[in-house]
């Protein structure tokens, strides 16, 4: 059964071990990258530079800025004179928030008025601008019930109790180090094969191997399978880089995951022999595989919650394999889960494999029409 | 298996509203050294692509080494080995690598004792662990010789084998085809160089895809026009060019 598959394995080994460049390219690329992405990408904005302008000055008018940066959502910067002042900071972008304590504040505390506190935030990045006003909110929330527990002297009437399961700290690099494992996998599979059979045509030795009585179905599972040795090797790299560097939890089942990875980086690899039999040179290659990853990114959920896109976004990343091995990653990784809560997820991409190599396999023809 | 190791009759293949094959019967006796001699683009290449099963023929029909050529290229490419007019082995591997590479291919049963005798055949014992990319024409077509020989098969293709190579590298080529043919392999060559037309023992002679002459270098230089072979190639070209 498949006698030729062996020879071309080895001679796959032999030349993508020789090929240090690329190589090093491929073991480098997700140390670089994991470092890059786990600290860059920072979605849990915290010490936004805040101006202040207390026109109280008053300890309440102090109490409540205190609280406000107490929460580590605000740094204050800054504290100004008068509303300009306090608008320019903004204008200029030294500042990213503003806090206007009013004149008549600690006054109308005291008469049991509502007293205003006003926070102007920078919302043209509405990430930042986001987690300040989630932030504002709270201290107005915790500051409130504190206030009317005091009057009407009894605890709150409600408590609600938030408990942020399988990442309590919200740590982006919780998130981001689990799906970089899948973002870097898919970048890097997709390309190495996209290239495989043009660069072979490129250089003649695709007539070659065409003589001779490999089958198409060899030829493909030939050149693929040393490429999934390099993925488990580059996976491990980010899960270990991600564990020391940046402590990202290693919960589930290691054994589970890899099994699962293996369905996942055949399907990567094999849309990239997909591709490689619509191209006729290496360049094309590239670009259409570029065509291909950069949904993944964008639509798989690796960066942006799929629930936040638009229904036609979703359904399209329902096509893509990295929306399934996503979840996997994140569902064992944080959550510890097994296969019971992954089935689906697991069945989609065996699915993605077998009609990928079936459609790189139907592909292409063992001739040179 | 006829006495014929190919006989094809109206062998046929375009390429868009270009034919490049046009109508060609073929039958190679076992054994001969039969050449296509033709100017660029008169259809030598395309002819033994068809033939050992690298491209598919639009018409035709017949057998290669008594298999239907146009069903059965894959039976056919188990029996016949190619050289291609460019080395087309693999850069990054070393000369005994390219060799392994091969035999495993063609599942000999002494794969290793096939290569050692190739590479002492061949003489490249001193050279074997050195990449195929770093030899010189002549070497590397020494190499691509001994891959195409290395499961002994009944028919040789050979698409203009000594292009580029100097000419005691060609003598010694030829010597060796030669032997070949006197073991009992066919040998089919394509070539534009007079001196090897001539030691074909028959050639065919291919303008703008049809087969236009056929029988001895002698013969086929009459049926053009010409005294001698150099001139029926000229006069050929010449047709071709107007």
């Amino acid at each position: 059964m498949m006698p030729h598959f062996w020879p071309l394995f080895r001679k796959e080994f032999i030349q993508m071990r020789r090929d240090r460049l690329t190589l090093m390219i491929m073991t480098g690329l997700p140390v670089v990258q994991l470092l890059l992405f786990g600290y860059a990408i920072q979605t849990d904005v915290r010490h936004l530079p805040t101006v202040v302008l207390d026109q109280s000055r008053t300890p309440e008018s102090r109490d409540i800025i205190a609280a406000f940066e107490n929460t580590g959502n605000f740094r204050i910067m800054a504290w100004v004179s008068d509303r300009p002042a306090l608008d320019a900071a903004i204008e200029r972008g030294d500042a990213q928030a503003g806090l206007v304590v009013p004149y008549d504040f600690p006054r109308k505390l005291l008469r049991g008025e509502t007293a205003s506190v006003q926070v102007i935030v920078d919302a043209s990045d509405p990430l930042s601008s986001q987690s300040a006003l989630a932030a504002a909110a709270g201290v107005a929330q915790v500051r409130n019930l504190a206030l009317l527990s005091e009057a009407a002297r009894r605890p709150p009437p409600l408590d609600a109790r938030v408990r942020p399961r399988y990442n309590p700290g919200l740590r982006s690099p919780n998130y981001i180090v689990p799906g970089l494992v899948g973002v870097i996998l898919t970048i890097t599979m997709v390309l190495i094969t996209a290239m495989a059979i043009v660069r072979e045509r490129e250089r003649g030795t695709l007539e070659q191997l065409i003589v001779t009585p490999v089958t198409k179905t060899e030829l493909m599972l030939g050149k693929i399978a040393p490429y999934i040795g390099v993925g488990m090797v580059q996976m491990t790299t980010v899960l270990i880089v991600g564990r020391v560097v940046f402590d990202v939890p290693l919960t589930g089942s290691l054994v589970l995951l890899y099994a699962i990875a293996l369905l996942f980086v055949t399907a990567s690899l094999a849309l990239g022999m997909f591709i490689s039999t619509l191209v006729r040179t290496q360049q094309q290659a590239m670009q259409v595989a570029f065509f291909f990853v950069l949904p993944n990114i964008l639509l798989s959920g690796f960066m942006f919650p799929r629930q936040a896109m638009p229904a036609f976004f979703q359904w399209v990343g329902l096509l893509l394999p990295l929306t399934y091995f996503l979840k996997v990653l994140r569902g064992i990784l944080l959550k510890g889960v097994g296969l019971e809560a992954l089935w689906r997820e697991v069945a989609a991409l065996a699915g993605f494999a077998v009609v990928l190599v079936t459609l790189a396999v139907t592909r292409f023809r063992k001739s040179l029409d | 298996m006829s006495a014929f190791a190919i006989d094809v009759r109206g062998l046929t293949k375009r390429f868009g509203k270009k034919i490049a094959v046009n109508k060609a019967d073929i039958a190679v006796p076992e054994g001969e050294v039969w050449g296509f001699l033709g100017p660029n683009g008169s259809g030598k290449t395309t002819t033994i692509r068809m033939l050992c099963g690298l491209l598919h023929a639009d018409a035709g029909e017949g057998t290669c080494l008594g298999y239907n050529f146009r069903t059965e290229p894959e039976r056919i490419k188990r029996e016949v080995g190619y050289m291609t007019q460019r080395f087309s082995f693999w850069e990054d591997l070393s000369i005994r690598e390219n060799l392994e590479f091969v035999a495993r291919v063609y599942e000999l049963s002494d794969a290793r004792g096939a290569v050692a005798q190739a590479i002492g055949r061949l003489g490249l014992t001193a050279r074997q662990n050195q990449l195929a990319g770093d030899l010189s024409g002549g070497w590397k077509q020494r190499l691509a010789l001994g891959c195409a020989l290395l499961h002994r098969p009944d028919v040789l293709f050979l698409d203009e084998p000594t292009a580029g190579v100097d000419p005691a590298a060609r003598r010694n080529f030829w010597r060796a085809i030669l032997e070949l043919a006197q073991g009992g392999t066919t040998v089919i060559v394509t070539t534009h160089y007079m001196d090897e037309a001539e030691r074909c023992g028959r050639l065919a002679m291919l303008s703008n895809g049809r087969l236009i002459a056929l029988g001895t270098p002698h013969d086929v230089a009459q049926q053009v026009g010409g005294r001698t072979l150099e001139d029926a190639y000229v006069i050929l070209q010449e047709r071709d060019e107007q």
